[in-house]
């Protein structure tokens, strides 16, 4: 797979016409929902006419489309914003076009980035990258296969309890859940504003690292981003790190453990010590995580009510009906569930007993990470349980589903940096995500380490 | 004896105060709606656009802290924001941001002057601060939104049911008013709903040991409606415990022409508003050093004020007409401070016989506090009738200046040069007309003295000091 190095220096035309191109000829996948073409060539133009400079000038890349961007809607894969053009772009967007990026087209998600698998869109799935019977995980599964089709060299993603991770562990490419906080979440559709993180995929560390350092920063216009502090470094002392005991018993596919075994190998082969660790509120995780991000989709949904952009119903009587009618055919199945359940969670003598009690066991996890960090550096683990399972596989079973997110959420329930770097593949060639996470602004440290490993037996 | 006499009523009052910010509380469109055309002071944040965050106004933070001194009430060193859910058209995001569990004010409590010169404590639950919604109106068919209401930053007031009469309600909400904008904390329009009360009403047989059902009257924004309508409410809620019914928990509205309430919906109704921290708002955090540095900035306040009129020797409704506005009791405070109190008294009562009272007034001119001093020791002098000084004074009042300039220009100083008054009252005593009054004096009836000074006014054109024109009829006869 290509790196952003490949792109640099190149003629911008020449580099957007070919992702362009083989966004084209990879339509079978679905991965881009639209293509924002005539706003990427005046841009690649700009760059090659010296108009445009910076750090990733001329270099073609891909946005979730639950970012404000120009060049076409920006939809969420929802029948509700279907036809919603943004009047500004999302920070990060801004940022990376500050630096000359040009972005080519817009991906495909899980409706609302409501999904593990991106076969809630509205629009239809997403197709995994090495196998087209399979899903591309999610809910940012676009993104992550348009870097593993090699169409451009990173993409946009958001993540609010695995939603960058599992795709990029799915699809065999490097994706990155910052730090909550690290990157502004201004201009991007919100899911859970507690647990909601703006990161990217590419195909090695060291990019990775190189469009979060463009990404992350304070903004104003995000009172919960912190202070900058993601420098991108290069090399690591020896680091002491936590293999969590919890997420490799015999629930968890035997070609992921032999995976993840594998690359501890590697570590320790670089000088690192890895030793096994119990992380025992993450067995919970899944319990609150499933509470708190419904009720914060049920609020952050609520926006959505027809009345001044979005969809309408039409014909209706009432304005019960317009709310109804409009937020019924706006959304799909899972929008619904999460609204339905966070509703019943948030209402008047629930919230006590699940919401306050989900917030109070959120706090246990996160001290048993800070525990667990007073000793460790970082913590290792799987992405997933599985690798990418059938499409359809799960669809009639939503806690089935959800299961599948049991090792990125606890990550997510405590606002730490998560990465997902490849660990090679099943026996069938299915590639197999290994999982990364440090403390709070770790990051840049996370992303050296993946990077001083990679290409090593 | 009426019924009436044997229930008492006990009221309770949200006041919603509108803080003077130039910015909305979480966005930077203007503040100021007032007769704009409608969105036009509209950003993406109060559109409720996908992706939009809340940025809080640190500004509402500094008046919601001034709001809490004039309270008496402590502030939270940390509180937060929740949002409260409902839909609605007016509601862009679905949620209204307010302070559901960690409010910034805490306790407090204000004490209401009556108008029988005592006053009402009344507790202060707690104060929190929430952003407004937008304005709905209705046509046919169809309703138009507003959001350039949407977003303001308010704070609302909640007290202790401690209030058991309606004047005491019409007391408290005025004093609330005064506090509030004294302290600098709103600019007070009533009239664009700067302050908004809803009043909680019950009535229970005085010396039941369990309040009545309530009716919560919502949305008053006079003085004189809140006091009208715990009147109505007190009187409907007894009719109907009296014809043997019930009364309903419920929200009323205030109708200003037929002076009644109506209902307007049952607790049957009432929402589930699922109250959530709002994760996008870090919480607001204040340390003692920095309450203590912004309360230090908040001016004089009413109970300071009501202390230094105290000792004027006017009337305590003269001192409340004065207290009505707090420029005007600037300008007294001010007349005090340098002019003593004899001529702070002299403007005080100028100020409470000359000048609206009407409470939804915002803009008023100020006159200089040394032109003031001028005039009322012109006064004092005698220089100038009482009739000329409040003259004068309401010249001052619409902006003019320098008052004894006015008074030659106007020709209303007096005179008191004797010689030149000796001529006149010469002449009038003289004047055959005279005769008669001039023979009453001397047989000892002082009260035709009376018309001769009359007549030398008449003569002098207002402008003879009538103490010396008395004086030298005497001296004559």
């Amino acid at each position: 797979m290509a790196s952003i190095a490949d792109y640099t220096g190149n003629s911008a035309r020449a580099n957007v016409e070919k992702a362009l191109a083989a966004a084209k000829s990879n339509e079978s996948y679905h991965a881009l929902l639209s293509l924002t073409e005539a706003r990427a060539l005046k841009r690649a133009d700009a760059v090659d006419r010296g108009e445009i400079t910076g750090r990733l000038a001329g270099v073609p890349f891909v946005v979730k489309d639950n970012f404000l961007a120009f060049g076409a809607p920006t939809t969420a894969a929802s029948k509700m914003l279907e036809n919603f053009d943004a009047p500004l772009q999302a920070t990060a967007v801004e940022k990376l076009e500050a630096e000359g990026a040009i972005c080519i087209g817009k991906a495909n998600l899980d409706a609302f980035a409501h999904g593990g698998s991106t076969e809630n869109s509205a629009f239809g799935p997403t197709k995994n990258a090495h196998d087209q019977g399979r899903v591309a995980g999610g809910s940012s599964g676009g993104s992550a296969v348009v870097t593993a089709l090699d169409i451009v060299p990173f993409a946009l993603g958001t993540d609010t309890g695995g939603s960058i991770r599992q795709p990029a562990s799915f699809n065999g490419v490097v994706g990155v859940k910052p730090t909550y906080g690290a990157v502004s979440r201004y201009g991007v559709v919100a899911m859970a504003s507690s647990t909601d993180t703006i990161g990217c995929f590419a195909t090695n560390a060291d990019d990775a690292a190189l469009v979060m350092g463009v990404m992350t920063g304070r903004d104003v216009r995000d009172m919960t981003t912190l202070p900058d502090f993601f420098v991108p470094t290069t090399g690591v002392r020896p680091q002491k790190i936590g293999l969590i005991r919890e997420y490799m018993s015999d629930d968890v596919d035997g070609e992921v453990r032999m995976a993840i075994e594998k690359y501890v190998d590697r570590l320790r082969a670089a000088g690192h010590t890895v030793e096994e660790v119990s992380l025992p509120a993450v067995k919970y995780a899944l319990a609150m995580y499933y509470i708190i991000v419904p009720a914060e989709v049920s609020s952050n949904l609520a926006r959505y009510d027809g009345i001044r952009y979005g969809h309408r119903a039409e014909g209706v009587q009432t304005l019960a009906e317009l709310y109804g009618r409009s937020r019924d055919e706006g959304f799909v199945t899972e929008n619904k569930r999460r609204i339905m359940i966070g509703s019943y969670v948030l209402s008047s003598g629930f919230f006590d007993a699940y919401y306050q009690q989900a917030q109070k066991a959120r706090t246990i996890l996160i001290n048993e990470y800070n525990t667990l960090f007073e000793n460790y550096d970082l913590l290792i683990g799987p992405v997933a349980p599985t690798p990418a399972f059938r499409l359809g596989e799960n669809t009639a079973d939503p806690v089935k589903m959800y299961l599948a997110d049991i090792m990125t959420v606890p990550p997510s329930l405590a606002g730490l940096p998560a990465i997902s770097v490849p660990g090679g593949t099943s026996a069938s060639g299915l590639p197999i995500g290994v999982q990364l996470i440090g403390p709070q602004k770790s990051d840049a440290t996370l992303l050296a380490l993946a990077a001083s490993v990679e290409g090593s037996q | 004896m009426s019924v009436y006499n044997d229930y008492e009523m006990t009221i309770g009052i949200e006041c919603h105060v509108q803080l003077a910010t130039k910015t909305k509380l979480f966005s930077s469109a203007d503040n100021d709606a007032r007769d704009a055309e409608p969105n036009s002071k509209v950003v993406p944040i109060d559109f409720g656009l996908p992706g939009m965050l809340p940025v809080l106004n640190r500004e509402a933070v500094t008046l919601a802290v001034k709001a809490g001194k004039a309270l008496n009430a402590d502030i939270a060193h940390i509180s937060r924001f929740d949002r409260k859910h409902y839909f609605y058209p007016d509601l862009p995001k679905g949620y209204q941001t307010s302070q559901m569990y960690q409010p910034i004010i805490l306790a407090g409590y204000i004490d209401a002057p009556l108008d029988n010169g005592e006053s009402v404590r009344v507790r202060i639950h707690h104060a929190h601060m929430e952003e407004d919604a937008g304005k709905l109106t209705h046509y046919g068919d169809y309703s138009l939104v507003d959001l350039n209401r949407a977003g303001t930053p308010l704070i609302e007031i909640v007290s202790e049911p401690d209030i058991h009469s309606a004047s005491a309600a019409r007391a408290y909400a005025t004093e609330l008013y005064r506090l509030m904008t004294y302290a600098g904390v709103t600019h007070g329009d009533l009239y664009h709903g700067n302050m908004r009360f809803d009043v909680n009403i019950s009535v229970a047989k005085y010396g039941a040991t369990e309040l009545g059902k309530r009716a919560e009257v919502k949305n008053l924004n006079s003085f004189r409606s809140v006091e009208k309508a715990a009147e109505y409410e007190f009187k409907r809620q007894i009719d109907l415990i009296e014809k043997g019914e019930q009364v309903v928990q419920e929200t009323r509205g205030w109708n200003d022409d037929k002076q009644i309430t109506t209902s307007q919906r049952s607790k049957e109704d009432a929402q589930d508003y699922r109250y959530m921290p709002d994760a996008d708002i870090p919480p607001i955090v204040l340390t003692d050093e920095e309450i203590t540095e912004i309360q230090a900035t908040v001016p004089k306040l009413p109970p300071e004020y009501r202390k230094e009129f105290a000792g004027l020797g006017v009337d305590s409704s003269v001192v409340g007409k004065i207290m009505s506005h707090k420029d005007y009791a600037e300008i007294v405070s001010a007349v005090l401070a340098s002019g003593g109190r004899k001529a702070a008294k002299r403007v005080a009562n100028w100020i409470a016989s000359n000048l609206s009272t009407d409470e939804t007034e915002v803009e008023l001119q100020t006159p200089d506090v040394d032109d003031l001093l001028a005039l009322a020791d012109m006064t004092e002098k005698a220089e100038i009738t009482s009739n000329a000084a409040t003259e004068l004074f309401n010249a001052l009042m619409n902006g003019e200046v320098d008052p004894r300039k006015l008074a030659e220009e106007r020709n209303l100083l007096q005179v008191s040069d004797e010689g030149a008054i000796a001529a006149i009252v010469d002449e009038v005593l003289a004047d055959p007309a005279s005769a008669k009054a001039v023979e009453d004096i001397r047989s000892g009836n002082d009260k035709a003295i009376g018309y001769l000074v009359g007549q030398i006014m008449k003569k002098s054109q207002g402008k003879a000091n009538p103490g010396l024109a008395q004086k030298l009829i005497k001296e004559r006869l």
